[in-house]
């Protein structure tokens, strides 16, 4: 490939980084509070809810995203069609009938609800360590201090929570933005996707090697964010 | 003199374990009451159980005229509402063994922490208090330090002025001292006094024997959760009725 052809095959590549961006943000957004409500459900005294909660924890880390991906993007139509749906109970059958595939937004959604669901059973389990790892002392001074349960958390707990989670979190949102190129498999148009098409067009690996480049910098980037972050909560121990 | 604080036949068990059995004593407005005895009595137990970190099982806490938990005619300790329960934990402070600081707060955010969220006072006279105290401690100038950077005496001084940001009637200390080798035991225990000259009403688990009968009014002697003796410093180190505190004092006074 020439360079002529180069520069155009990183145009157009270049067009499917916000789609790439899109999907990796909206996970964040939302498997970050999902992770925290999942992490403190599983140390629900409730039993049953204990349990189903690690059932959903083992599920997600338990079977690859890329299949999470497939059966939630191909489910909702299976469903729809099928004559199980009048068996479910009243609610979940109007909830799956608000769904429309034939929407434009349909497979970002299906997409971005499976990596949610997916990396909010990660994030779980990091939070949860970072939760058992504070001390029962703060807790117990806090209390005599008069705090509530919903202060001492939002202002004593989660602070150090956070410090405690950002190296291991660190890595999870690095491997988030490289698995966003898993959502290539249902014709998500990303990057990956389109190197694809590009490799096939131009019969040259060069298309694979610059959608590679766009996540080294990606890398890169977030590594520099993160370790700026640890040094700014570097201030005590 | 008012009451400030009045432990009646308190109880508790782990299991089959009894480890505070017919607690009875009282405390009165400005005085000191030190809790000694032998590892495992139930001291820290006792402590805890007044500051609702854990549930009695029997018994009656009175703290200012406001019942905790009283026993019903089965013997069961029955607790007060939500709403009683809080104003008692205002009125009573505790400082912990091991200071339980708050790691990523400021000395002085530690001390105005709860006086602001909790107290709900204006920032200003929030910090204005702390700084007062902190000066009293000593520790004005390590106000913008963190937890981590201080010594463990310093730490130990900044959770008494934490505690004490909240004006309580009754403060409480758990072993105050445990923590610290025993050039750092004296700062804390001269704080200790100075507050007792001042009035404070005091609670006091120690093994600091000499400091316990220096500065109380009161000593009460536990073991296996029990309180075998109690009385006077006089009437517990010098006259002491019974053998065990006897043989329990001996080794400090030989020591």
């Amino acid at each position: 490939m020439g360079i002529e052809e180069i520069k155009k095959v990183a145009e157009i590549l270049l067009q499917y980084v916000p789609a790439t961006l899109k999907l990796f943000g909206a996970t964040l957004l939302f498997s970050i509070p999902l992770g925290m409500i999942v992490a403190l459900l599983r140390k629900c005294k409730i039993k049953p809810i204990e349990w189903l909660v690690s059932f959903y924890i083992l599920i997600m880390r338990g079977t690859p995203l890329m299949l999470q991906v497939i059966a939630i993007y191909y489910a909702i139509p299976f469903v729809q069609t099928s004559d199980s749906l009048e068996k479910m109970p009243g609610f979940l059958q109007t909830l799956i009938g608000l769904v429309d595939i034939r929407d434009a937004g349909y497979m970002f959604n299906a997409v971005c609800v499976a990596f949610t669901l997916n990396y909010a059973a990660y994030f779980a389990e990091i939070f949860r360590g970072g939760i058992e790892a504070i001390s029962k002392g703060q807790y117990e001074a806090a209390a005599c201090l008069g705090f509530t349960k919903t202060q001492t958390f939002f202002r004593i707990i989660l602070p150090q929570v956070i410090k405690r989670i950002v190296p291991a979190s660190s890595n999870e949102v690095i491997t988030l933005i490289k698995d966003t190129s898993l959502a290539n498999i249902i014709a998500y148009e990303e990057i990956i996707l389109k190197a694809k098409q590009q490799m096939q067009l131009y019969s040259s690996l060069v298309p694979l090697f610059i959608a590679g480049i766009f996540y080294l910098i990606s890398t890169i980037v977030l590594t520099t964010l993160f370790s700026f972050i640890e040094k700014k909560l570097d201030y005590y121990k | 003199m008012e009451e400030m604080l009045q432990v009646k036949n308190l109880s508790k068990s782990y299991g089959n374990l009894t480890v505070l059995k017919d607690i009875s004593f009282h405390v009165k407005k400005g005085e000191v009451v030190a809790i000694i005895g032998p590892s495992g009595s139930g001291k820290s137990t006792l402590l805890r159980c007044i500051n609702q970190l854990e549930k009695a099982d029997g018994g009656e806490v009175c703290v200012c005229g406001q019942t905790m938990f009283s026993s019903d005619e089965s013997g069961k300790a029955v607790y007060s509402s939500a709403q009683i329960l809080r104003e008692i934990r205002l009125k009573i402070g505790l400082v912990f063994q091991n200071f339980n600081l708050f790691p990523h707060m400021s000395v002085l955010r530690n001390v105005t922490e709860a006086p602001i969220h909790v107290l709900k006072q204006p920032k200003t006279e929030a910090i204005e208090t702390a700084e007062k105290l902190l000066k009293k401690m000593g520790l004005l100038e390590k106000k913008n330090s963190y937890p981590c950077e201080l010594s463990g005496g310093q730490q130990q001084r900044v959770s008494i002025a934490r505690a004490l940001a909240l004006h309580p009637e009754v403060l409480f200390f758990d072993e105050p001292t445990s923590a610290l080798d025993p050039e750092l035991t004296g700062e804390i225990l001269k704080v200790i006094k100075e507050l007792a000259k001042e009035k404070m009403t005091m609670v006091i688990v120690t093994h600091e024997m000499a400091f316990a009968r220096d500065v109380a009014n009161y000593v009460v002697f536990m073991d296996g959760g029990f309180i075998v003796e109690a009385g006077t410093p006089e009437e517990v180190f010098s006259n002491a009725k019974s053998e065990r505190t006897k043989q329990f004092l001996e080794r400090y006074h030989n020591g």
